[in-house]
């Protein structure tokens, strides 16, 4: 069902956890399946410096922010927004039509964040 | 290490004794049952056998059972088959809410064709309510469905109990017994049930083929239609090879059926005794006592099913989820739900269900492993945190 490249980041995920002093924090829920994803970020000069998460939900959720994270750290907060569940699947390789909706979690975290570091700034 | 498969209610392996019986129906007597030349004749003998089995070891007569192409046709057949005979009577049907999907899509697609369905809540344990069924029961009730035990969390059901409560009111009585037959002790005649479905790959027998059994008498409605197979009433070659190896695999169950029930217990009896005593926050859902021997299903608190799955494959170990994730309409089992498990705890649900050829070995390693697996979904786990003296345990 999963292609190797998600498998791999599944089993082998990057960045899992919660930056002790985070500058901003995401956490979104999947209404349609109850799934929840937690995304902390440090930012130093708007550049994001380190992301890790955290998610209950399946393996292509987990994959997905794992692969998310990994792509946001070091760039700026502006290119971060840019980053999108579609270039997050690319990435990945494709993932199985019933499990896009779990890659939009990532997305919307990362957006989260950073909507709240700047709302802290 | 070889692959560990824990998913027996899914589906069983074919026995290899099974096998060797079938293989002459597909090469060599591959006539036809109902052509009246000797390859044809030859094929019939072997079907009216495997009838015979079948029917005695049920405590049927053979001309109560009919083969088809497993549980879901049979399913299909009785409730389908019900409604259209018995619709001038009335259009409501009676079914529980852990029925299998079988019934309970079919049953959707009765509703728009104008019947009416009640579904009856069970107990946490997952067993039917009794009493809420005898109230459902109308003067336009025309049947009453019930599984013998389920196929999630392995409960069975009171079925002598759901049988009398059908019979005081004249309605029709059906039960799947798909999950039950390869190991439970069935007698149909002394349940004095109407109708029962089975499949054969359940009890190490091969896919495709299973049966309905039809009480002599009576009357219900087609749903497959073609030749003269099986007394006109369902149409279509007979899958000859099937429904010997269906015969031989019940006569090989049912011949060490208390020895395997002992052996499987054991196994899965040490394999909850360790996953409740090393692994914190986790439940078993179902009844303790009143459950088939194979099953144990548990909810591993703050994470989430498809996951553990994956991860448990991944070492080799296959099982199954009722969690949203890892079905396709992301809804979490209804079975669960129907039992009052909250939906995130459903989402956190795995199935193991055990077979005679698992080994202890195996079952140690599982929990080694599972140990290991929960752990490291937790540490990722969004919710577990939010419990921080959980992390101690
Ligand atoms: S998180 Fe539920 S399907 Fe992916």
């Amino acid at each position: 069902m999963y292609n190797e490249k998600v498998i791999d980041a599944f089993k082998n995920p990057k960045n899992v956890g919660e930056i002790e002093n985070y500058d901003g924090i995401g956490t979104v829920g999947n209404a349609t399946c109850g799934d929840i994803m937690q995304i902390t970020i440090k930012v130093e000069n708007d550049v994001i410096v380190d992301a890790k998460f955290k998610t209950f939900g399946c393996a292509a959720a987990v994959a997905t922010s794992s692969t998310a994270t990994d792509m946001i750290i070091g760039m700026t907060i502006d290119e971060a927004l840019q980053v999108t569940n579609r270039k997050v699947i690319e990435y990945l390789g494709g993932l199985p039509s019933q499990k896009i909706h779990c890659s939009v979690l990532a997305e919307e975290a990362i957006k989260k964040a950073i909507e709240d570091y700047k709302s802290k700034k | 290490m070889k692959p560990i498969y824990l998913d027996h209610a899914a589906t069983t392996p074919l026995d290899k004794r099974v096998l060797e019986k079938m293989l002459p129906y597909f090469t060599e007597n591959y006539g036809n049952a109902n052509s009246q030349h000797s390859f044809g004749q030859t094929a019939k003998v072997a079907v009216d056998n495997a009838r015979k089995t079948i029917a005695d070891i049920i405590g049927a007569k053979p001309s109560e059972i009919y083969f088809t192409s497993g549980g879901t046709e049979s399913d299909n057949w009785a409730l389908r088959g019900t409604a259209k005979r018995y619709k001038d009577k009335g259009k409501h049907l009676i079914i529980s809410k852990i029925e299998h999907h079988a019934m309970l899509t079919t049953a959707k697609e009765l509703e728009k064709e104008g019947f009416e369905f009640s579904y009856i809540g069970v107990d946490e344990y997952g067993s039917i309510n009794l009493d809420e069924l005898e109230k459902a029961i109308r003067p336009d009730t025309i049947f009453i469905g019930c599984m013998y035990a389920n196929n999630e969390v392995g409960t069975i059901q009171p079925i002598e109990k759901i049988v009398e409560i059908a019979k005081k009111h004249n309605i029709v009585c059906f039960t799947d017994a798909v999950q039950a037959m390869g190991a439970i002790e069935i007698n149909v005649s002394k349940l004095g049930v109407d109708m029962m479905s089975f499949s054969a790959h359940k009890f190490g027998g091969p896919k495709g083929v299973g049966a309905l059994y039809i009480r002599n008498g009576l009357d219900l409605g087609k749903i497959i239609t073609g030749g003269h197979q099986e007394r006109t009433r369902r149409g279509g070659t007979t899958n000859v090879a099937g429904v010997v190896g269906f015969s031989e695999a019940l006569r090989l169950s049912r011949e060490s059926l208390d020895k395997d029930n002992e052996y499987i217990k054991g196994l899965r009896d040490r394999f909850i005794e360790r996953v409740e005593s090393e692994i914190p926050y986790v439940k078993l859902n179902g009844s303790r006592e009143n459950r088939l021997s194979n099953n144990a299903d548990f909810s591993f608190y703050f994470i989430e099913g498809e996951s553990i799955l994956m991860m448990l494959d991944l070492e080799g170990i296959a099982v199954s989820s009722g969690s949203a994730c890892s079905s396709d309409s992301l809804d979490p089992s209804h079975v669960l739900l129907a039992m009052g498990i909250p939906a995130e705890y459903a989402h956190g649900s795995i199935r193991f269900t055990f077979g005679k050829d698992n080994t202890l070995e195996e079952v140690e390693y599982t929990v080694d492993k599972l140990k290991e697996i929960i752990h490291k979904l937790r540490e990722m786990s969004p919710l577990f945190k939010l419990n921080s003296e959980v992390k101690n345990v």
